[in-house]
């Protein structure tokens, strides 16, 4: 039998708010009022991670000291993505990077601007550039630039 | 271990766009694996589904296919992760001593979804998710840092691709059926720089089944179970940037025990054929390395000693791997069931001759988070 196929086209979107938590709060009110990068440490195994973690994931210890970081670091990796599903505020070509900030054990990822995609490179040094409006959210950081620091 | 086995594997054709409904799927494949064992639904003690929400576009993606799998007046359960990690349950179901058997099934419609939008979902929220990456993407930052670390090239994962593409076309299932040549590869499109459109495994629709047997289930079944003989899974850290992604340590750990399990103590030798998660083509030089098929940082080496090419020591991704078909989460069941076709001698034009140890791989979370390894014989 001949049938016509039918398609039922259809969007989910779901309002969500997350409480980020007390140690995800205190990293982001930094962000948004002071504009510093801080870590949190691990007292077992002193790693200092960031994003913050209230659990360091190695050693199943509850993380305690924060550590004031740099606001800079080192492209350990990076990509140039050619297309967008317009979940980042961002125009194509976006070059994300995986940032290693300074003093820090983990990496960050984030946008890397200021620069033509062309002249990336892994282990170039760049910097922090905040957002002019901060709200408490990962994009108080604009993106990461080339920095001589 | 205490013995279990393979008894059953059907799935359906891979392909970009299925005209069937979930369940239609789930049906085709469910019943293919119970013919292939000689069985009916009532042999199967209990089931597996594998799904998830996010690909299914619905919460409790299970619901949808519970007719199809036959798991009416049974015992089911849904695995949220690659067919693998399915397989992993079905097993440990088998062995529990409350059930003999398991059917395991899994199901995709990736053209139905948006697999940019939903791979970017599955990053944390607060911290990485806003930045819009996604499997691609990260892919492609794991991509880079391999390079880095270990000096593979664009060129080494171009191998990559033209060896599972050559493979897939003897593959009648596979999506992609065409013979790819490193300049193919180079020269196409630039999706997230170092991968290109033939880096990357393809949008696929499809299905899988298998059916698990421990040792006293095994009678009921016409087929000569295809054994485990090793099994193990291994999660590292769900941060990208909180782990190593030029080294597969979770692979390397998880590989290790299901050898110890099945007596493998050189897996290039001992191994007669792998099926390894290629979802972009430089997984497979970093899973050769978690697997102890190459030295550390050598995975390059390998793809150009040709030793992993159908004439080679250990041929891997004979079926074409991930880059000819890429039905998210039924792939780790559609590793399985090339490695089962391949021991039994039942895997035509792509046949390994007298293959009797084999490998299947899959991966869950971003850039291979978890992964699962099964040791199989004939």
């Amino acid at each position: 039998m001949d049938v016509e196929n039918i398609y039922y086209h259809g969007r989910i979107k779901v309002p969500y708010k997350w409480y980020v938590g007390e140690t995800g709060s205190r990293f982001l009110v930094e962000l948004r009022d002071n504009k510093e990068l801080w870590g949190i440490q691990c007292p077992k195994c002193n790693k200092v991670f960031l994003p913050p973690s209230k659990t360091c994931w190695e050693c199943f210890t509850p993380t305690e000291k924060w550590v004031k970081l740099k606001n800079a670091g080192v492209v350990e990796s990076y990509t140039i993505a050619h297309y967008s599903e317009g979940v980042a505020p961002r125009d194509v070509p976006i070059i994300y990077g995986l940032i290693k900030i300074d003093g820090a054990d983990g990496s960050l990822i984030h946008f890397i601007g200021d620069i033509d995609p062309d002249k990336v490179s892994v282990g170039m040094r760049v910097k922090a550039v905040f957002a002019e409006e901060r709200t408490g959210s990962i994009l108080d950081i604009k993106h990461f630039a080339p920095s001589d620091e | 271990m205490e013995k279990v086995g393979i008894v059953g594997v059907g799935q359906t054709k891979y392909e970009r766009k299925k005209e069937d409904t979930f369940a239609e799927l789930v049906f085709e494949a469910t019943t293919a694996a119970l013919a292939d064992a000689g069985a009916e639904i009532g042999d199967i003690d209990n089931v597996v589904t594998v799904s998830n929400d996010f690909w299914d576009g619905r919460t409790i993606s299970s619901m949808a296919v519970q007719d199809a799998a036959g798991s009416y007046n049974k015992d089911v359960s849904c695995v949220e992760g690659d067919g693998v990690f399915g397989a992993m349950y079905g097993m440990m179901r088998a062995l529990s001593g409350s059930f003999d058997t398991t059917l395991v099934v899994a199901h995709v419609k990736g053209s139905e979804g948006n697999m940019n939008l939903i791979t970017n979902a599955m990053f944390d929220p607060i911290y990485q998710r806003q930045i819009g990456i996604d499997a691609t993407s990260s892919a492609a930052l794991q991509a880079r840092r391999y390079m880095e670390k270990t000096g593979a090239t664009e060129e080494d994962f171009a191998r990559v691709s033209v060896k599972n593409h050559s493979n897939g076309v003897n593959n009648p299932l596979a999506q992609i059926r065409k013979k790819i040549t490193i300049d193919d590869v180079m020269k196409s499109r630039k999706i997230s720089e170092p991968l290109k459109l033939f880096d990357c495994s393809p949008i696929t629709d499809g299905a899988a089944a298998i059916v698990i047997s421990n040792a006293k289930g095994v009678k009921r079944f016409k087929k000569d179970p295809i054994w485990i003989l090793g099994a193990s899974h291994l999660s590292d850290s769900y941060t990208l940037g909180y782990r190593d992604l030029a080294y597969p340590r979770a692979l390397e750990a998880a590989s290790k025990k299901a050898y110890a399990m099945a007596g493998i103590t050189d897996p290039l030798k001992q191994l007669d054929v792998a099926e390894l998660a290629d979802a972009y083509s430089y997984m497979e030089l970093l899973w050769y390395e978690g697997l102890g098929l190459s030295p550390k940082g050598k995975g390059a080496e390998l793809i150009r000693s040709g030793a992993t090419g159908m004439d080679g020591e250990l041929p891997v991704n004979p079926s074409g791997g991930l880059l000819s078909a890429h039905p998210v989460l039924v792939a780790g069941l559609a590793r399985i069931i090339e490695v089962t076709l391949q021991l039994r001698g039942e895997a035509g034009d792509r046949q390994i001759k007298g293959a009797s140890k084999a490998l299947a791989h899959g991966i869950n979370g971003p850039c291979g988070q978890a992964h699962g390894v099964f040791v199989l014989g004939s």
